[in-house]
C-alpha cells in the first residue's frame, strides 16, 4: 500500500484529496454519506467576519460539462462557524482548513486572527478569488498591489499555515503564485471559478440572477491543469490543484502537472462518494506504477525530448 | 439518508405526458416520509454535473414511485430507463409534511406533480379529508381514482373546462369554505405551481388555517451543501433568512414564507 500522506509546508494531509471550498458545506451535510475521517482535509465553505446573506436566486445555472454559480458567499460569520460547527468537527481527525474572505484588508485581518487560537482548526486558506462579490475579494486577486497587501497582512495575522487560493483570471499565474511565496503563503491552490455568465434566449434573461458567476465542473479542468503546471514552475512551495475533478485520472494530471494534493469540487453534487473514488484510485495508480508516495509522481511530465516547455511562449 | 445505486424495476406511461417510474430502492423506500423527496442521478447524462429532485409518489415494500413529466433534457433522457436498468439516488430528502393531526380536517390543493407529491400524506392521514385538483386540462389532472379509494373527496378543476369546474383551483376552494358548516380547524396541505401555492397561502392566513406549502426551487446538491435552492423566510425578530428548500423545506409553514420576494 502506497503511502497516501502528504505534507503541505507545515500541514500534514493524510491523503493527497480534499474536498473544496463551498461545495461541500462545513462538514455535517455529507457525514450521513462519507466517512469525513477518509478525507485529506475539508475546507469550509467561505468565512467572512460578520454573518452574510449572499446573492439572490437564481444562485446556479447547469451549463455544458460544468456549473455556473454566483452563491455570493453567505455564511454566518466567524463566531456563527465556531459555536454552530467547530464543536461538530472537533469530532473527527480530518484536518479542517477554514476558507476565509473579506471585504477590506482590515477585515481580512480580523477574521484570521480569530481562527488563530480556535481548536481544531488546522490551516487557512485565503480566498481573494471569489468572482461573485462585488466589493473587495475579486478585486484582491487580480489586482497585483492588493494582492500582496493582503498576504502579507493575512500571514503577519496568523501562525496557522496559510494557503492562498489564486484566481485563474490573471494574464500571467506564475506573478501571482511567486507573489504568494514571496509574502509567506506556505502553500498556493488553484484554481477558483472562472468568470463567465449565460443567457436564456427566449426571455434574453441571463440565467443567474447576479448577472455574472463563476464556471466550475470538468469544463474548467484543462483550463487549471495548466494554470498548475505554469504555477508549479514558479514555485516551491507546494499546490493544490482544483478544478473540473470527477475521477482519479483528473487528479493524477493535476499530480503529475505539479500539485502535492487537489481537491474536489461541483463533482461532490454529482457523486457525493468522488472524493472517496479519487482517493482509491490514485492509490491504486501508484501501486500499480510501483511508485511508494504521491510526491514520487508530482511534477513528473513527461514533455519528451524537444516538446516546447517554455511556459512563458504562447500558443496559436 | 443514503447514496446508492438503485434498479429500475418498471417504467410506463402514465397520463398527460406523466410517466411512472418504478425503482428497487430498499433501504430508501421504507424511509420514506410524505413530502420528501429523492435526488437522481440521471444515467447517460455526463455532461450533466447536477441530480433532479423528484417527489416520491408511493412507497410499497422495497419499492418506491416518482412520477415525472419530461419537461427538460433531464426529465426526457430519464423516459428512455428499462426495468434492469441501474440509476444512483440520494434520499429521503428534505423534512415532509408534519403529520395530520387527529380532531383537524385535512385539505389537499395540488398542481402538476404536486398530486403525485401528497398521495403519501393521504395515505397516512388519520381521516381522509378534501383534496382540490388544478390544472390547464384534463390529462394535467393526476391519481383521482388513487385519491378516492383511499375516501377522499377530490374536487377538480381545468383552466379549460374539459374536466371539473373551469377556472382555478382557489374558486373551488373559496366556493367550499363559503358554505363549510363542520367546525373541526383545518389542515391545509399545498404542492404545486408557485402562484398555486401564494393564493392558498393568502387565503390560510386570512382565514387563520394550518397551512403548509411544499415548494419547488432549482437545486445543487440537494443536501444542503450549496446553498442554490433558498427562498426567503421570515424571522421572529422581523428580519428574513435564506433557508435551504431541500434541508429545511421543501416544506414551509405558508406564514412563515416572505411571499413578496417571489
Ligand atoms: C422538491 C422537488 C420535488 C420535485 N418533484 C417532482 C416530481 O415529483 N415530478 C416531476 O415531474 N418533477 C418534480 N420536480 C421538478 C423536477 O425536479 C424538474 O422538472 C427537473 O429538475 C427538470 O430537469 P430537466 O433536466 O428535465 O430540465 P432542465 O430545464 O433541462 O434543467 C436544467 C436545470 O434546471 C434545474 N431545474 C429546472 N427546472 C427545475 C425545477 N422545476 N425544479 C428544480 N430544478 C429545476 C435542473 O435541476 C437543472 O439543473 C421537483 C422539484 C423539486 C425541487
Ligand atoms: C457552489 C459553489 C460554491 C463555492 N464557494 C466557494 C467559497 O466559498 N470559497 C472559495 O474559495 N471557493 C468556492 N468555490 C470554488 C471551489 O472551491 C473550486 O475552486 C471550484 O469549484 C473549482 O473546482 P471544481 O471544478 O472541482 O468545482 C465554490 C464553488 C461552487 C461550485
Ligand atoms: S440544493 Fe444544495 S443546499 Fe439545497
Amino acid at each position: 500500500m502506497p503511502n497516501l500522506s502528504v505534507q503541505l509546508g507545515p500541514l500534514t494531509l493524510p491523503t493527497p484529496v480534499l474536498v473544496a471550498s463551498g461545495t461541500f458545506g462545513y462538514g455535517p451535510e455529507y457525514a450521513e454519506l462519507i466517512d469525513l475521517n477518509q478525507l485529506g482535509g475539508i475546507v469550509v465553505k467561505g468565512i467572512a467576519l460578520h454573518p452574510t446573506k449572499g446573492n439572490p436566486t437564481p444562485r446556479t445555472a447547469e451549463v455544458a460539462s460544468g456549473l455556473l454559480n454566483a452563491i455570493g458567499l453567505p455564511n454566518p460569520g466567524a463566531e456563527g462557524f465556531i459555536q454552530e460547527y467547530m464543536p461538530f468537527l472537533r469530532q473527527y481527525t480530518v484536518p479542517v482548513i477554514v476558507n476565509i474572505w473579506g471585504k477590506t484588508v482590515a477585515e481580512y485581518v480580523d477574521v484570521a486572527r480569530r481562527f488563530d487560537t480556535v481548536e481544531g482548526v488546522h490551516a487557512l486558506e485565503l480566498n481573494v478569488s471569489c468572482p461573485n462579490i462585488k466589493e473587495g475579494s475579486a478585486m484582491f486577486g487580480t489586482c497585483m498591489d492588493s494582492f500582496r497587501a493582503v498576504v502579507a497582512a493575512v500571514r503577519a495575522a496568523t501562525a496557522l499555515p496559510l494557503i492562498v487560493k489564486l484566481a485563474p483570471n490573471v494574464s500571467d499565474i506564475k506573478e501571482f503564485a511567486r507573489a504568494a511565496e514571496a509574502e509567506g503563503a506556505d502553500a498556493i491552490s488553484l484554481i477558483n471559478s472562472v468568470p463567465a455568465m449565460a443567457i436564456d434566449v427566449e426571455t434574453r434573461k441571463p440565467k443567474l440572477a447576479n448577472v455574472t458567476g463563476g464556471l466550475t465542473g470538468p469544463a474548467i479542468r484543462p483550463f487549471a491543469v495548466k494554470l498548475v503546471w505554469e504555477a508549479a514552475q514558479a514555485v516551491t512551495i507546494p499546490i493544490i490543484g482544483i478544478g473540473g475533478i470527477s475521477k482519479a485520472e483528473d487528479a493524477l494530471e493535476f499530480i503529475i502537472a505539479g500539485a502535492s494534493a487537489v481537491a474536489v469540487g461541483t463533482a461532490s453534487f454529482t457523486e457525493p462518494r468522488t472524493v472517496l473514488q479519487v482517493t482509491d484510485g490514485i492509490a491504486e495508480y501508484l501501486e500499480r506504477h510501483g511508485l511508494e508516495s504521491v510526491d514520487s509522481l508530482r511534477g513528473s511530465l513527461n514533455t519528451g525530448s524537444d516538446a516546447a516547455v517554455d511556459t512563458d511562449s504562447e500558443t496559436n | 439518508m443514503y447514496c446508492q445505486t438503485v434498479q429500475v424495476a418498471d417504467q410506463s406511461e402514465f397520463q398527460g405526458g406523466y410517466r411512472l417510474l418504478t425503482l428497487d430502492a430498499p433501504d430508501i423506500a421504507p424511509e420514506v416520509s410524505p413530502g420528501q423527496f429523492v435526488h437522481v442521478r440521471i444515467p447517460h447524462m455526463e455532461e450533466s454535473v447536477l441530480r433532479r429532485p423528484f417527489s416520491v409518489y408511493r412507497t410499497e415494500g422495497p419499492q418506491l414511485q416518482i412520477l415525472y413529466k419530461g419537461v427538460g433534457k433531464g426529465t426526457r433522457t430519464m423516459t428512455y430507463l428499462r426495468a434492469g436498468d441501474e440509476l444512483s439516488l440520494i434520499g429521503p430528502l428534505g423534512n415532509g409534511f408534519p403529520a395530520p393531526q387527529p380532531g383537524h380536517f385535512p385539505v389537499l390543493v395540488a398542481g402538476g406533480y404536486g398530486m403525485a407529491a401528497l398521495y403519501l400524506l393521504a395515505r397516512s392521514a388519520p381521516q381522509p379529508g378534501i383534496a382540490f385538483f388544478g390544472g390547464r386540462s384534463a390529462p394535467d389532472i393526476l391519481c383521482v381514482d388513487e385519491f378516492e379509494s383511499l375516501g377522499w373527496e377530490v374536487r377538480m378543476t381545468t383552466q379549460d373546462g374539459t374536466r371539473g369546474r373551469a377556472g382555478i383551483v382557489t374558486d373551488e376552494i373559496d366556493d367550499w369554505w363559503a358554505v363549510r358548516s363542520d367546525s373541526q380547524p383545518l389542515e391545509v396541505y399545498a404542492c404545486g405551481p408557485n402562484a398555486m401555492l401564494e393564493a392558498v397561502a393568502r387565503r390560510a392566513m386570512e382565514r387563520d388555517w394550518q397551512a403548509w406549502v411544499s415548494v419547488d426551487r432549482n437545486m445543487g446538491c440537494g443536501v444542503g451543501a450549496c446553498l442554490t435552492c433558498v427562498l426567503k423566510v421570515k424571522q421572529p425578530d422581523g428580519e428574513w433568512a435564506w433557508k435551504r428548500s431541500c434541508k429545511e423545506g421543501p416544506v414551509f409553514d405558508c406564514r412563515d414564507i416572505l411571499w413578496e420576494e417571489d
